[in-house]
């Protein structure tokens, strides 16, 4: 398991210098130049650069792109992911100080998810064609063809039609008061989760329903072991393996996600300051979220892996 | 004749009676699917006495796995239904057990050792933890009086270094090994009656040998009954007291081991029998399976489920079917046809 774990995470060394060389040239290729955008702007007449070409070798972006690669990359690895191109603020701060909305709201709604699929998906696949069954299904099919960015939309405009009242946005951290924080950030995690776990109850009811038909379960039963332990010891455990490995790919979807939730709900995470780099060609600042992005669903989905390893020991002893 | 073959089983009647573990009488369990219904189990019959071996045998889909599953109620609730007969297990009717009672029976009254030791263990569950789970709940015990059970059931059924295969995973463990686990699940909790549905059928001839050997060992020392469940007759002759032959859910024939391999009277066990291969036939010598198919359960052929494979067939086997009837004092037959007939 130890050299398992070691072996994973060197694999991770290769594509992150692969990812890493694909998001900065991406970036530069969004169209519309940062230059002209910044000479249009007439505040900007601050730093002092007339022409174009000044301005063009004060911010580096005269050198060939793949020197800028290198020295970036360079001082990435130390930690540093240059300047906003706008402010003179570092990107790593930037980042930092958006980086924990973005995750509580994606920790969050994954953990909402998860505990209405996991239990709702055992029971409808336990009882079969019941009324829970079906009021289950019913309620996962809803949350599929519902689009979050229109739940979202609906949750903040309704209210505020009604009542006059709008969700808040001031986030306190978790750790200092954690009511406070849940009262932000659990209606947008709500409204994030709610397809995620939709699918996720899906999948959990059809492998539900795939285990239980093993031979296996029949042995189980045939032991005269109580429900209860039939259903969890021995199908919910083997159910688990696939459905981790869902959750697994659903992760980079959720991260996305957040960037439309916190548009809605208006709350200060990296989704928010991404839109605005993006329309600022803010080029540091974009590749640098990228890349924290990237690295955060790598390793959330070796962690995934890990669970998978707990659960399957013919992965723990073979893989 | 019919005289004294009345007053004969008379006779036998309180003796017998005494002795009977288990007794399933007019047995019928159905499928409902797709609007169809398939009676897999249709009016089956049969005692089986203390310490004694029964062997069912029927080719595939003659509902042997679903005769054995219908004891215990494992029968899946849909499809399945068992809507007619009764089950008697010393004295008790299962049937009519409550889910709770008829639970508390599973793995601790009568344990089932099923076919495919592959597919028949959790994955994910070490061997010891399937091994003590029947004990556990039916017996009780702490961790540490359950682990040493359980090394000493492995050491029972002779998997080697038991210590260190309690913590193994199935899939670490061979075919043979597997299927030896699965009987020491079986015999955790000295079940009064065991049920092995085709316990060897996965495995290759010598490990066949051992573990019926094994089987057979463990039953003759504790007394314990067997239901032996095979489609192989040959495995049969060694083991099995008594033989119960099914064809299409019924029991076409039933006797002693002796009665049926040296008399037998169905034209179905004549066939399956000269199907199974002899050491006193030059090799490279076909065997002659039963030509034809199994019938389809939903919609059976008229009269004898058999005569559209039978060579003895006559007009009245097409039109009637043959009811089980008395050959000689524990030989029964479902057949109109005497084969002995020149
Ligand atoms: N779960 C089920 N759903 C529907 N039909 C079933 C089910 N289980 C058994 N049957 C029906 O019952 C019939 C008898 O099945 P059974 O498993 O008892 O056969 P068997 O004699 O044990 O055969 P085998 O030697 O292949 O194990 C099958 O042909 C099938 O049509
Ligand atoms: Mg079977």
């Amino acid at each position: 398991m130890g050299s398992y774990f070691i072996r994973r995470l060197l694999a991770l060394i290769p594509t992150l210098i692969i990812a890493s060389i694909i998001v900065f040239s991406v970036v530069r290729l969004i169209p519309g130049d940062v230059l002209d955008l910044m000479l249009s702007e007439n505040d900007y007449s601050a730093t002092g650069h007339d022409t174009r070409e000044q301005l063009e070798r004060a911010l580096g972006l005269d050198r060939p792109i793949y020197m800028q690669y290198l020295s970036w990359a360079g001082n990435a690895l130390r930690g540093d992911l240059g300047n906003s191109l706008w402010r003179n603020t570092s990107v790593t701060s930037e980042i930092a100080e958006r980086l924990p909305v973005t995750i509580q709201l994606g920790v969050l709604s994954l953990i909402v998810a998860l505990t209405i699929a996991i239990p709702i998906g055992i029971y409808s696949a336990v009882r079969q064609e019941t009324i829970g069954d079906h009021v289950g299904r019913t309620f996962s099919i809803i949350a599929l063809a519902i689009p979050n960015f229109w739940l979202g939309t609906m949750v903040v405009i309704l209210p505020a039609m009604w009542w006059g009242w709008s969700p808040p946005n001031d986030i306190v951290p978790f750790f200092k008061d954690p009511l406070e924080n849940l009262k932000v950030l659990l209606l947008p995690s709500i409204v994030l989760g709610a397809s995620l776990s939709a699918v996720v109850m899906r999948m959990t009811r059809t492998m539900m329903l795939e285990v239980l038909r093993q031979d296996y379960i029949r042995t189980a039963w045939a032991k005269g072991l109580p429900e209860r332990t039939v259903v969890i010891r021995h199908a919910v455990k083997n159910a688990m393996i696939p459905v981790i490995t869902l959750i697994g790919i659903l992760i980079p979807i959720l991260f996305g996600g957040t960037v439309i939730i916190e548009q809605i709900f208006r709350l200060p995470g990296l989704g928010e300051l991404l839109l605005q780099s993006v329309s600022t060609r803010d080029y540091p600042i974009i590749t640098g979220i990228f890349l924290i992005t990237g690295v955060v669903v790598m390793l959330v989905n070796l962690l995934v892996d890990m669970c998978y390893g707990l659960l399957d020991p013919k992965v723990r002893y073979d893989g | 004749m019919l005289a004294e073959e009345t007053h004969r089983h008379d006779h036998a009647e309180p003796e017998t009676q005494q002795e009977v573990l288990l007794r399933v009488s007019g047995l019928k369990t159905q499928f409902r699917q797709d609007g169809r219904t398939v009676t897999a189990v249709d009016g089956v019959s049969f005692d089986v006495r203390r310490g004694e071996t029964l062997a069912i045998v029927g080719e595939s889909g003659s509902g042997k796995s679903v005769t054995a599953m219908s004891i215990l109620r494992l029968i899946p609730s849909p499809p399945g239904e068992i809507v007619d007969g009764e089950v008697l297990f010393d004295g008790k009717d299962m049937l009519g057990l409550s889910d709770e009672e008829i639970r508390k029976m599973r793995g601790s009254e009568i344990a089932m050792i099923f076919q495919e030791p592959m597919t028949s263990m959790n994955p994910v569950l070490t061997i010891g933890r399937q091994l003590s789970e029947p004990i556990q709940v039916h017996r009780g015990g702490d961790r540490k009086s359950l682990l040493a059970k359980c090394v000493d059931l492995l050491r029972k059924v002779r998997i080697p270094d038991p210590e260190n295969r309690v913590k193994a995973y199935p899939h670490q463990l061979s075919g043979g090994m597997r299927q030896r686990a699965m009987i020491a699940m079986g015999l955790g909790c000295d079940p009064r009656l065991i049920i092995a549905d085709e316990p060897t059928t996965a495995l290759d001839v010598t490990v066949q040998a051992q573990i019926l050997e094994l089987l057979k060992d463990l039953t003759r020392e504790r007394g314990t009954s067997m239901i032996l469940i095979t489609h192989d007759l040959g495995v049969v002759a060694r083991y099995a007291d008594r033989i119960n032959v099914m064809y299409a859910g019924r029991i076409v024939e039933q006797g002693s081991s002796g009665d049926i391999f040296k008399h037998p009277k169905h034209p179905y066990t004549l066939g399956l029998m000269s199907s199974i291969p002899r050491l006193d036939q030059p090799s490279g010598t076909r065997l002659t399976p039963i030509t034809g198919q199994p019938p389809d359960l939903s919609n059976l052929p008229s009269g004898c489920p058999f005569h559209p494979r039978c060579r003895f067939a006559e007009d009245r086997c097409r039109a009637e079917r043959p009811p089980l009837t008395q050959v000689s004092d524990q030989h029964w037959k479902a057949c109109w046809i005497d084969v002995n007939k020149p």
